[in-house]
């Protein structure tokens, strides 16, 4: 038999037996379960997910469930075909054993898998003193559950909420509030809102939409200590400028810790960035040497992009989740011939203050910007970004018809300031710096260190900062 | 039934806003906000209104778990 047949044999065999575990049953989790089944995949699936509920979808969240609109259990995601999986909800993994092949889980079951698909995502980073997080009213947004008890929240009458942080889904809640009729106040470090992701210069403009909308926005003033009634309730929060606020309702809206915890000690590359893999969704051992058998989807994953030089990029967006689930049930039941590479335009939206704000490509990655078509003024525009000379990203307000021609000019790294589309240009669009936060400025981030002595024995460890 | 509307495919066309307004509706001028899990009395509505989509950005479930089941 020639070594070309032996291998088909091989493939074919563990696509009628193999043994597949994702770990991870939110949306990634799912449409990779449903791609396996889809591409042939006929042996043992089983899927792993710390919360009870079967796959959800989480924008409707902090928009429509917290309106009051849409009940938090109704936001289960639509089957696209059967699964056939062992689903283990309710049961989060705590550990990698990658020797034995298996995953444990916190009620001391071991998985047995032949491959591995990691989609463990992300939580939602708690208020930074664990004392003032545990208050009664104090609240974060990730889960169904989360928003359950935060629309419950809401719904009793808080005399003021207070938002802490406006990035996208800060500043959705706080449209919310608004419409709700509630008075809120958002806090913000830098000097306006979605500044990490879209730039000083949409922040001024976005600062301006909140403002109009009635929200009390404090920016370049953050929270120092929140303060509770004897019941546990929270009252009232102290701000760094001196300012204090009565509230009943604090929702912590810093961004995201990515779930890597219970792949510690694995040795495969994740930590706080999340885990590292190749185009094709397979893992990087922490020496950066890519695994055969393990995989990485959704917004956990980080891989390198070739938009971007090559740098290795997580992205929080839902299409990203589908996508990458996508391509690595691909891969993972296909020889490498077979495989195909995740190179996604990162792609987004927000809906806020009656705006609708949509994105691609990856907007921090330029320091320009160049207002294109419409009018900033009216909050009806598309604007673009550019670094060296190149479109790197680009946003639109309500504008969202021309996302497709910036997409295309992106995908083909075009000229910046890119042509005129040839409609709607606002007069004397000139590129001027995009304002993002200085990407110097020092983080958590552990530092990774060469060990061994002698070639034989090198390797790579994480050491956390203390 | 469940629906997913894929907002990164949909422009605001808002061609499926009239066909089923209590499931679909528009936040200003083209955000687009739904219910993902309208009642059964809607499906014909829904079923239209994601026809119509220019983009077929609704995606409404084809196969539907067992009761109690997940699977």
């Amino acid at each position: 038999m020639s070594a070309a047949s032996l291998v088909a044999e091989l493939v074919a065999a563990f696509r009628a037996e193999g043994r597949i575990v994702i770990v991870g049953a939110s949306l990634a989790g799912l449409r990779a379960a449903e791609a396996l089944r889809e591409r042939g995949f006929r042996g043992k699936l089983t899927v792993i997910g710390d919360e009870p509920h079967e796959p959800y979808d989480r924008p409707p969240l902090s928009k429509q469930v917290l309106e009051g609109w849409v009940h938090p259990d109704h936001t289960r995601l639509p089957r696209r075909r059967a699964v056939n999986a062992d689903w283990r909800l309710g049961v989060a993994a705590t550990g990698l054993d990658r020797v034995n092949r298996q995953v444990l889980l916190a009620n001391g079951d071991k998985v047995d898998y032949d491959r591995l698909l990691i989609a463990t995502g992300v939580r939602a980073r708690p208020w930074i003193n664990p004392r003032e997080a545990a208050l009664e009213g104090v609240f974060t947004v990730r889960t169904c559950d989360d928003a359950t008890r935060l629309q419950a929240a809401l719904h009793a009458g808080p005399r003021r909420v207070l938002i802490i942080g406006s990035g996208f889904i800060g500043s959705e809640m706080a449209s919310v509030c608004c419409k709700l009729g509630l008075p809120v106040t958002v806090t913000e470090r830098a000097d306006g809102p979605l500044v990490g992701a879209l730039g000083g210069v949409i922040g001024d403009i976005a600062a301006r939409m909140q403002r109009d909308a009635g929200v009390d926005l404090r920016t370049g003033v953050a929270v120092e200590a929140l303060e509770a009634d004897d019941g546990g309730h929270v009252r009232q929060a102290r701000l760094s400028d001196g300012a204090t606020l009565d509230v009943d309702v604090v929702v912590a809206s810093l961004g995201s810790i990515r779930n890597v915890e219970w792949l510690e000690g694995a040795g495969l590359a994740s930590g706080f960035w999340g885990v590292g893999c190749d185009a094709g969704c397979r893992a990087f051992d922490i020496n950066g040497v890519v695994t055969d058998n393990i995989f990485v989807a959704g917004d956990i994953a980080r891989a390198p992009h070739v938009l971007y030089e090559y740098q290795f990029i997580s992205m929080e967006h839902w299409d990203n989740a589908v996508s990458g689930a996508q391509v690595a049930a691909n891969n993972m039941i296909n020889l490498e011939t077979e495989r195909c590479p995740h190179l996604p335009l990162p792609m987004f939206w927000s809906a806020q203050f009656g705006v609708n704000i949509k994105g691609v490509g990856v907007c921090s990655f330029g320091d320009e910007i160049v207002f294109t078509q419409g009018s900033p003024c009216e909050r009806r525009f598309a604007a673009a970004y550019g670094r060296q000379g190149r479109i790197v990203g680009a946003v639109t307000f309500d504008h969202g018809k021309w996302l497709d021609y910036y997409s295309a000019l992106i995908e083909r790294s075009a000229p910046f300031p890119p042509p005129p589309p040839g409609y709607d240009q606002p007069a004397g669009a000139t590129p001027i710096p995009a304002r993002f936060p200085d990407p110097r400025v020092p983080t958590e981030i552990p530092t990774v260190v060469l060990t061994g002595h002698d070639p034989t024995t090198r390797g790579a460890e994480f050491r956390r900062r203390s | 039934m469940r629906i997913v509307v894929d907002l990164n495919k949909c422009l605001g066309y808002a061609q499926c806003v009239p066909l089923a307004p209590d499931v679909l509706k528009l936040l200003g001028d083209e955000a687009l906000a739904y219910d993902p899990n309208p009642d059964e009395s809607q499906r014909q509505r829904v079923l239209r209104a994601a026809a119509a989509c220019p983009v077929q950005a609704i995606i409404v479930e084809t196969y539907t778990p067992a009761e109690g089941d997940p699977m």
